[in-house]
């Protein structure tokens, strides 16, 4: 799952937090963005990664459009529109700005013992993004 | 109450034999002498630095300095906004002495970073950003890639509108003896230079640095029992931006620039248009574009033709970064804001040397983590 939150006033944002960080209200309801369609807002392709990342590392921030993104199965029919970005490395350097990508799951993203951050204070699995 | 500064030192930033405990404590020291105050007049302490422990083991520096200074017992207290620890440190110096409760506030900001190796050290700095960025393999100088390109699209800038930020820091820097690097570059290099974080290159990145910096501060009343060689600070504020970069709505805009300028702005009663003098945050090329805008200084997308026009060089109607900025001078992390402001107080006390220019007010932009923290401080000369 890549999970997003809403919050009563239709805020929707990933990653999750505690309170809307547009409103300060309590988030009610859980997105996944995991099977939907989203579109490239910007790029990069990183040299001289920090330790246990692959080089280079591209990376992209997506947004999706909650309204009309293509939704692949049937499961997150129903939603309320809006629109949220994440971030996440892509499969490619062959991208561009406004270019239509789609989520692909992956295990571990870098290696946990590698960096300075604690391997057991937080989750290394997410979704890198594949043009279609 | 009026908080001035009566006293700044810095130390040589670059690679240096010293260790964060020494690195502080020379500067520290110099800017006692500068100003002729006696370590027992100093009731505060501020350390802004960012990640000794990580960095060196090195932990509790505040009460280490205010022993090899022999301060004790005054109060002492470490600050740490990131890469804005420096103009944090400013801001908490002014609440200090603004607030009554200290009479006397020496501000040392300063990191030991380059036994670390240029990996090592990016993983350090990039310990700050949240989970799902850290375990995609995030680091400050793809944020700045990510960044820069989405300013190129969204505005129609040229490419070399950066390497652009990146000749005239350098050009400023040879004449900053304190500098890391003091080399002259053309465009043809820094367009040359090897990606690092496309579209960016080695050039639009400033370097791993060691250095310290300080400043003293008290009230106007206690400032003139002293000398008359001194500045006033007009504004300062801080704010804070989202912490996970990508839920901000423009990624060409930083709210932390925005409201930290708004209320420095307010509290000083000058504008934009007053500032004669400008020390930003260039960690990247790119930043000195964002800040320019959203300090007010050019409409939102135009900052690259400022640069292009020369507006920001030395002899420009607003001239950028004189000390040669992050990029030249080097970014030991909490020393930089602190250092900031130093060459402000230089330029306004007329002790700039051959970076002199003519300044009344000038103005210092601290960019914590990609715009997460971020402060501004206004100062005025006498």
């Amino acid at each position: 799952m890549l999970e997003a939150i809403r919050c009563p006033n239709g805020h929707v944002h990933q990653p999750p937090h505690p309170r809307c960080p547009d409103c300060g209200e309590r988030p009610t309801d859980r997105v996944d963005l995991a099977d939907r369609i989203g579109t490239i807002v910007t790029w990069t392709s990183a040299t001289a990664t920090p330790p246990g990342v692959r080089e280079p590392n591209s990376l992209a921030i997506v947004e999706f459009d909650l309204g009309t993104s293509e939704v692949v199965t049937t499961e997150n029919e129903g939603s309320e529109g809006g629109t949220v970005r994440t971030i996440g490395g892509l499969t490619t350097r062959e991208i561009a700005i406004g270019d239509r990508v789609r989520p692909v799951y992956v295990e571990e993203l870098r290696d946990p013992e590698a960096g300075i951050r604690e391997p057991t204070s937080q989750d290394w699995s997410g979704y890198r993004f594949e043009p279609i | 109450m009026t908080v001035c500064i009566i006293g700044a030192s810095m130390t040589e930033f670059g690679r240096r034999d010293a260790w964060i405990r020494g690195l502080l404590a020379e500067a520290g020291s110099d800017c006692l002498d500068s100003s002729e105050v006696a370590p027992e007049a100093v009731e505060h302490l501020l350390v802004s630095n960012m990640a000794s422990g990580e960095f060196e083991g090195q932990t509790g520096i505040m009460n280490a300095l205010a022993h090899d200074l022999g301060l004790h017992p005054a109060y002492a207290e470490r600050v740490d906004q990131t890469s804005a620890s420096g103009g944090a440190g400013v801001y908490s110096a002014w609440q200090s002495i603004a607030s009554g409760a200290s009479e006397m506030t020496l501000l040392v900001g300063g990191e030991r970073m380059t036994h670390r190796s240029t990996a090592e050290a990016t993983d350090v700095i990039a310990s700050i950003t949240h989970p799902v960025e850290y375990k995609h393999g995030l680091t400050l100088p793809s944020f700045a890639g990510l960044t820069a390109r989405r300013y190129l699209h969204q505005y129609d800038a040229p490419r070399e509108s950066l390497a652009r930020v990146a000749v005239k820091n350098h050009a400023n820097g040879t004449d900053n003896p304190h500098a890391q690097f003091r080399k002259e570059i053309t465009i043809e290099e820094a367009m040359e230079s090897p990606i690092v974080a496309d579209p960016l290159r080695l050039y639009d990145f400033c370097p791993i640095t060691d250095g310290s910096a300080a400043l003293l501060f008290c009230s106007e009343e206690v400032a003139k029992s002293y000398t008359d060689e001194y500045v006033r600070i007009a504004g300062v504020s801080g704010a804070t931006d989202t912490h996970v970069v990508h839920e901000r709505d423009d990624p060409t805009t930083m709210g932390g620039v925005r409201e930290s300028s708004k209320q420095a702005y307010e509290r000083s009663g000058y504008d934009p248009d007053d500032v004669d003098i400008a020390e930003l945050h260039d960690m990247f090329t790119i930043l000195e574009f964002l800040q320019f805008e959203d300090l007010g200084f050019a409409e939102k997308g135009r900052a690259w033709k400022a640069i292009e026009d020369g507006r920001t060089e030395r002899d420009g109607d607003l001239p950028v970064n004189t000390s040669g900025g992050l990029k030249s001078k080097g970014h030991p992390l909490g020393a930089s804001g602190v250092a900031q402001v130093y060459e402000l107080v230089q330029q306004l006390l007329g002790a700039a040397g051959p970076r002199q220019v003519g300044a009344e007010v000038g103005l210092a932009c601290n960019v914590g983590g990609f715009g997460n923290c971020v402060t501004t401080t206004i100062v005025e000369g006498p």
